[in-house]
C-alpha cells in the first residue's frame, strides 16, 4: 500500500476534486428555489380560489403522492408496479366501508380516526402481499403481475355488491369534523393534503439516504452482489412494497375525502396507467418528479378540454395531448421533466463544473 | 515458508472450507464433477485451470449463487450446502467477481457503506447514518485502504477500470471476513496495479484465508502457499506452488510448457 498510489488516482481523475459531493445533506436546503416553492404552496389559499386550490393543487398533490409511491419502487428499487393506484383505491374503499357513508347497509360507521388506520393497515397488507408475488419476477413480468392485480381489483369492485357496492360504488363518504373545523372545506383540506404530501415527500427523500434506501438502490443496481454482501434481496424488495403501499394508502384516504365517493371508475386500468405516465413524465429519479408530472397531467386534463372544444375537437381528446407529451418526454429525456431541467441547468454552468455524466440513473 | 507455517498454526486447526464430492450439472454438462477440497483457516490457495475448467462455478457453489447438484459444503464446520448466499456472507464468507459487480448508480462511499451494512445489524434501518456512525467510519477506512479516498463521492459509473477493481476488493473486505474468494482480481490491471494488488493480498490479516482464481502466474503464485489444478470440472492435482510449476503434466495442460 504505497503512498504514491493516491497521487496516481489523482492523475486518473483530475476532475475528481472539482466534483461536488453527491446529495448527502438535506436536499437543496440551500437552494432558494426550494424555499420559494414552499412559501408559495403555504400561502396558496391567499392566491388561488377554491377551484384552483382543490381541483388543481390538491388533486395534483394527491396524484403526485400516489405516483411518488411508484417513484420509490421504480426509481430506487427498479420495480415498476402498476398497482399503486389500485392500493390507493383499495384504501379509499376501506375508508368508505369502515367509516360513515350514504350506503348505510355497507359502511360500518366507525369514526374516521379508527377507519383510517384500519384502512391504511389493510392497504399496506394488500400491497405487501401483491409485492411478495411481484418480487418473484423481474422487469416486464413485474409490470404484468401488478397490472393483473390492478385489473382484477377493478373487475372485482364492479361485480362485488356486498362490500364494494358494484359499479355504483360508495357515495356520500363522510369527512372529518373536529376542533370545530370541517376539514373538507377547501382551505383546511388543502392544508391537510399539503401536509401529507410534504411528509411523504420528505420521508421518501430521507429514506433514500438511510441504510434501507441505499440498500434498495443497491438491489436495483445489482441484486446478485447485494446477496453476496449479506442482504436478503427479496425481503428488501417486499419491504419496499410495504413502504410504497403505505404512501399510496395515505393518498387513497385523501382521494376519498376529496371526492366523497369511490367507485370502480377511480380504480380502472386506465387510471393505473395514468400513474405510470405521471411518474415517467415527471421523472422517476427524484421524489419531486412525480409531483411535477402530476401538475402537468392535471393542468392538461383540466384545461386541454376547453382548448380542444374551442378549436372544434372532442374535449376527451386531452388524452391525445398527454400521450403526445408522454412520447416527447420519453423520446428526449429518459428521466422526465426533471431530467430536462437538470440538463438545461448544466448547460448553463461553466464547463469545468460538471465532469462526466450528470445524468440520473440509467 | 516458515512465516506461512507460523501464521497457519496461530489461526488454529479444523477446516475453513470443506467441500465433499461437490457436483454441479447444467443439463447434461457437468461443470463440476466430484470436487473435494479442504482449506484450513488462514490458508491461501490458488485455483488454476483453463477456461471452462469450472473455477467460477466452484466459487458460485461455495457462495450459494448456484446450489450444487450433489455433495456438501461446510464453512468452519457448519453445513451451509443449502444456505442462501446472504447467510453464508453473514458467517464471514466473501467473494469478488471476475467482472466487477458494483452499484454504478451509487457513490464509492455508499458502495462500501452498503458492504459494511450488509454484514451487520440495521440493514432495514430508516435512520440516516451520521458522520460519527461506526459503520460510516469503517467504510471510510476501507475506502482509504484501497486508495480511493480521492474519488469517494464520485458515482461508481464514472470510475476508471483499475479503480473499480480496487473497489471490488474493498467490498469483499467489509466487516469481519474469515474467508475470501477472489475471482481474477488482476483482470485488466496494469503492471503497477498488479504489484499493488499483490501487496494488498499479502498484507491481509493472518487469520483471513482465501482462494484466488488468477491467470497471471506472477500474481497467483506469489500470494498463495498451495495450488489446486482443475481441468474439465475435476481436480487433477494439488500441491505447493513449486511442485505445480515444475510438474510436466501441468506445464503441458496449462502453462503451455514455456513458462519460466
Amino acid at each position: 500500500m504505497s503512498v504514491t498510489h493516491d497521487a496516481r488516482v489523482q492523475i486518473h481523475n483530475p476532475a475528481a476534486a472539482a466534483q461536488r459531493p453527491a446529495a448527502r445533506s438535506w436536499p437543496d436546503a440551500n437552494n432558494p428555489a426550494v424555499w420559494i416553492v414552499a412559501a408559495i404552496l403555504l400561502i396558496m389559499p391567499l392566491i388561488a380560489n377554491g377551484f384552483f386550490l382543490i381541483e388543481i393543487f390538491a388533486t395534483t398533490l394527491i396524484l403526485g403522492t400516489i405516483a411518488l409511491s411508484l417513484m420509490f419502487l421504480a426509481g430506487y428499487g427498479g420495480m415498476v408496479s402498476l398497482m399503486q393506484l389500485t392500493i390507493a383505491g383499495f384504501c379509499a374503499y376501506m375508508v368508505a366501508v369502515f367509516g360513515v357513508s350514504g350506503n348505510a347497509n355497507i359502511s360500518l360507521g366507525w369514526p374516521w380516526w379508527l377507519a383510517v388506520p384500519m384502512a391504511l393497515t389493510l392497504a399496506t397488507i394488500f400491497g405487501t402481499l401483491g409485492g411478495a408475488l411481484a418480487v418473484r419476477t423481474e422487469g416486464i413480468y413485474t409490470i404484468m403481475i401488478t397490472l393483473a392485480i390492478g385489473a382484477a381489483f377493478y373487475y372485482f369492485t364492479n361485480q362485488n355488491w356486498a362490500i364494494f357496492n358494484g359499479h355504483t360504488g360508495i357515495n356520500n363518504v363522510s369527512t372529518p369534523h373536529f376542533w370545530g373545523v370541517d376539514w373538507r372545506r377547501d382551505i383546511p383540506f388543502y392544508y391537510v393534503v399539503l401536509a401529507v404530501a410534504a411528509i411523504c415527500y420528505f420521508a421518501v427523500d430521507y429514506i433514500s439516504r438511510a441504510p434501507f434506501g441505499l440498500a434498495l438502490q443497491g438491489v436495483r443496481d445489482n441484486p446478485r452482489r447485494m446477496a453476496a454482501l449479506g442482504f436478503n434481496v427479496n425481503a428488501h424488495r417486499v419491504a419496499a412494497y410495504a413502504v410504497a403501499s403505505f404512501i399510496a394508502g395515505l393518498a387513497g384516504v385523501l382521494q376519498v375525502w376529496n371526492y366523497r365517493q369511490i367507485s370502480p371508475g377511480s380504480v380502472s386500468v386506465g387510471a393505473c396507467i395514468d400513474i405510470l405516465i405521471i411518474a415517467v413524465v415527471g421523472g422517476i429519479t427524484r421524489p419531486i418528479g412525480p409531483y411535477i408530472g402530476a401538475l402537468v397531467f392535471v393542468l392538461l386534463r383540466t384545461f386541454a378540454l376547453d382548448f380542444l372544444v374551442r378549436i372544434g375537437l372532442d374535449g376527451n381528446r386531452f388524452r391525445l395531448l398527454i400521450g403526445l407529451g408522454f412520447l416527447a418526454i420519453v423520446f428526449w429525456s429518459s428521466d422526465g421533466v426533471i431530467g430536462l431541467w437538470q440538463r438545461w441547468r448544466q448547460s448553463q454552468r461553466p464547463q469545468s463544473d460538471h465532469p462526466g455524466g450528470g445524468r440520473g440513473h440509467g | 515458508m516458515d512465516s506461512v507455517a507460523r501464521r497457519l498454526s496461530a489461526v488454529g486447526a479444523g477446516a475453513a472450507l470443506e467441500l465433499r464430492g461437490v457436483t454441479r450439472l447444467f443439463g447434461a454438462l457437468a461443470a463440476l464433477t466430484d470436487v473435494t477440497i479442504t482449506v484450513r483457516p488462514g490458508e491461501r490457495r490458488a485455483v488454476l485451470g483453463s477456461n471452462g475448467a469450472g473455477k467460477t462455478t466452484l466459487f458460485n457453489c461455495i457462495t450459494g449463487d448456484f446450489l450444487p447438484t450433489s455433495g456438501t459444503i461446510r464453512f468452519f464446520g457448519e453445513d451451509v450446502t443449502h444456505f442462501p448466499p446472504y447467510e453464508r456472507i453473514r458467517r464471514g464468507l466473501r467473494r469478488t467477481y471476475q467482472i466487477s459487480a458494483l452499484f454504478p448508480g451509487l457513490t464509492v462511499q455508499d458502495n462500501v457503506y452498503l458492504a459494511c451494512r450488509g454484514v451487520s445489524r440495521g440493514r432495514f434501518s430508516f435512520l440516516r447514518p451520521g458522520q460519527t456512525d461506526a459503520l460510516m467510519q469503517a467504510a471510510d477506512s476501507l475506502v482509504q485502504a484501497v486508495h480511493l479516498t480521492a474519488v469517494k463521492d464520485q458515482r461508481v459509473a464514472e470510475l476508471a477500470h483499475g479503480q473499480q477493481r480496487q473497489l471490488e476488493i474493498a467490498l469483499a473486505l467489509a466487516g469481519a471476513p474469515r474467508f475470501v474468494l477472489f475471482d481474477e482480481p488482476a483482470a485488466g490491471l496494469s503492471p503497477t496495479e498488479r504489484a499493488e494488488l499483490v501487496e494488498i493480498l499479502t498484507s491481509l490479516p493472518a487469520h483471513i484465508g482465501y482462494i484466488i482464481i488468477e491467470h497471471d502466474m506472477d500474481v497467483a503464485l506469489r500470494v498463495v502457499e498451495s495450488v489446486t489444478m482443475m481441468h474439465n470440472g475435476r481436480i487433477f492435482k494439488e500441491g505447493v506452488p513449486e511442485e505445480i510449476q515444475s510438474d510436466p503434466e501441468v506445464q503441458e495442460l496449462y502453462l503451455g510448457g514455456g513458462h519460466e
